[in-house]
């Protein structure tokens, strides 16, 4: 493991120890050893199949390759702002970040929420998103593409954090789509929004 | 520095939503964060009339976007996307590119007066005093304006120095469409020190290019038209302003001939000025000047060459390519044609231009913000051109 990491991710990994072989595991494949164990850090938190299991932490399983890599850079660039992000990113190559996003988009779709959710409030969220064409970018099935992230199955925290940085202007995109469409959306559409995107099959 | 409210706005959808195969050919079109090797430039599929050539001028420029000429002949180009403004010396025929100033918000708009570089980021503009001679040392942008408001939708700038040695920048609409407020919708020139400023042009969506005619010192600049209406409407203006303070129309007139669909009832488009020509749906007409050198053939005097960065809200892309507007001796537009030719391939972009920049030599740059990288025009009448 790189020397650069600091001194609270190592208490990280310390706490859930993922080594290289759990995830030479997965069904997605072989990646190279040496990605796989730069990105053991990465999935303790954001989860080694995919599926994270910590609060307002993404999950990254099926995320668009471009999509990951932009972000990757932007962190690493200091564009978009999460301190634990930019110290990780430190030092990363332009190649690390390419390899690093190849094998995290190999990770498999996290699992969406089972528990059947509220009729009304899935109805308002299908309307809302015929309204401001969500399926437009995010693909019909929220698959994502390119710099537009998968949203099925994504952790309803996460989501909801996202949409309200968005809104206020605290996370910056890598284009200004988001904040485009959520300028004229309440914090109570981003929740239904939330609900929804979290349970879709 | 005061963020956007949200404010009631037409939601856009209900008839003109595409159906499900074509919708997703509709998203944006995202620059890559890296720039391509030089080896891989899209060099070869260029086109140009006969007797232009073109050639990489510089490579590595990630995000190239605005560039701006320096009195010393540095180069400097912004970016959008990145935060980072580069400066291209050039050395006895060797160019460097070095990176003068980073960690800046959307650095997009950049103007060159007496030695200083003014920097417009989403917010704020800054300048960077005698920057020539301080290339490897560059001192830290000072800011000297500062009354904008902070939003990510057409937020970034565009700047120009006028010929009455203000500072000319575009205030864009916080959304694609949308009564905007007071403040924006906007071209504002403001005093170099920053202490006054005005309106120059309102109902303006999103201008990311302008310049001034090099005899009538008229303003005259592109602005992209709204997305989401439909393939073929409504194009891209080229707009003059003939009188400081005039209304071209957004959000409630597109491209001087029909009203909006939802902000356009009980308005006309006969109260608001008409554009000089329509550049294409979607094109995103970008960067333009007025090309006063003397090394293009003589039709090319004093006409206007014009960086379309390219469709993405169409399934079938156009634009991509530099064209060239020849105008009228009242100032309207005699002609526009392509000039500039191949960036877009396949329905896919290859390269997207953003800016050009006219070279004291009268060859002409352009910046692309796709390939990163600055590309050179030079014309030789007796010589045909290889592409």
């Amino acid at each position: 493991m790189r020397g650069l990491l600091g001194a609270a991710l190592v208490l990280i990994m310390a706490a859930l120890p993922v080594t290289a072989a759990s995830l030479e595991e997965g069904p997605y494949g072989p990646a190279p050893t040496q990605s796989r164990q730069r990105l053991a850090p990465c999935l303790a938190c954001h989860g080694e199949k995919g599926q994270s299991e910590q609060p307002e932490v993404p999950s990254l399983g099926a995320q668009p390759t471009f999509y990951v890599m932009v972000q990757l850079y932007m962190f690493r660039e200091r564009l978009r702002t999460v301190e634990i992000m930019n110290t990780m990113t430190q030092g990363l190559t332009d190649d690390d970040l390419r390899s690093m996003a190849d094998v995290i988009a190999q990770l498999p779709p996290p699992h969406p929420v089972e528990a059947p959710g509220d009729p009304a409030r899935l109805e308002r969220a299908r309307t809302l998103i015929q309204q401001n064409r969500c399926n437009f970018c995010h693909n019909p099935d929220f698959s994502g593409a390119q710099q537009v992230p998968r949203l099925a199955g994504q952790r309803e925290d996460y989501l909801v954090k996202a949409l309200r940085e968005y809104k206020n202007n605290t996370r910056r995109g890598y284009d200004p789509a988001m904040a485009e469409v959520l300028y004229a959306i309440s914090d109570e559409q981003l929740l239904d929004l939330a609900y929804f995107l979290a349970r879709f099959q | 520095m005061p963020i956007i409210q949200p404010q009631p706005t037409a939601v856009p959808g209900r008839p003109d939503i595409p159906n499900a195969e074509v919708a997703t050919q509709l998203r944006g079109v995202p620059p890559p964060p890296f720039p391509m090797p030089e080896d891989k430039l899209p060099i070869p599929q260029l086109k140009l009339p006969k007797g232009f050539k073109i050639e990489v001028y510089a490579s590595g420029i990630a995000n190239a976007r605005s560039l701006r000429l320096g009195d010393k002949g540095t180069v400097f180009v912004s970016n959008r996307q990145l935060d980072k403004v580069y400066a291209i010396v050039d050395r006895h025929g060797k160019r460097e590119v070095k990176v003068i100033s980073s960690g800046l918000d959307r650095p997009n708009g950049l103007a060159f007066h007496n030695g200083t570089l003014y920097i417009a980021e989403g917010a704020q503009i800054s300048k960077l005093e005698k920057i020539e001679d301080n290339l490897d040392n560059p001192p830290k942008p000072v800011v000297i304006y500062s009354d904008f408001l902070n939003h990510q939708s057409h937020g970034w700038k565009f700047m120009g120095l006028g010929p009455d040695n203000k500072l000319y920048v575009n205030v864009g609409s916080p959304c694609n469409i949308c009564e905007p407020p007071e403040t924006n919708g906007q071209i504002r020139r403001i005093s170099l020190d920053g202490s006054s400023a005005d309106v120059v042009a309102r109902g303006v969506r999103n201008s990311v290019g302008f310049d001034w005619h090099p005899v009538t010192k008229e303003l005259y600049f592109t602005d992209n038209g709204r997305d989401w209406l439909s393939e073929d409407l409504p194009e891209d203006e080229l707009n003059r302003v003939t009188k400081i303070g005039q209304h071209f129309g957004f959000p409630y007139c597109h491209q001087g001939t029909f009203a909006d669909r939802e902000l356009g009832w009980g308005r006309s488009c006969t109260e608001f000025e008409k554009p000089v020509a329509l550049l294409g749906p979607h094109s995103a007409a970008l960067g333009m000047r007025f090309y006063t050198g003397t090394m293009f053939p003589p039709e090319y005097r004093n006409a206007i060459f014009i960086a379309r960065h390219g469709s993405w809200n169409r399934t079938k892309k156009i634009g991509g390519d530099i064209v060239v507007a020849k105008l009228n001796k009242d100032g309207s537009v005699k002609s526009w044609e392509p000039f500039l030719t191949g960036f877009l391939q396949n329905n896919e972009y290859i390269g997207r231009p953003v800016d050009v920049q006219v070279m004291k030599d009268g060859s002409l740059l352009v910046s692309d913000d796709h390939a990163g990288a600055v590309y050179r025009v030079t014309y030789a009448s007796n010589k045909v051109a290889k592409r």
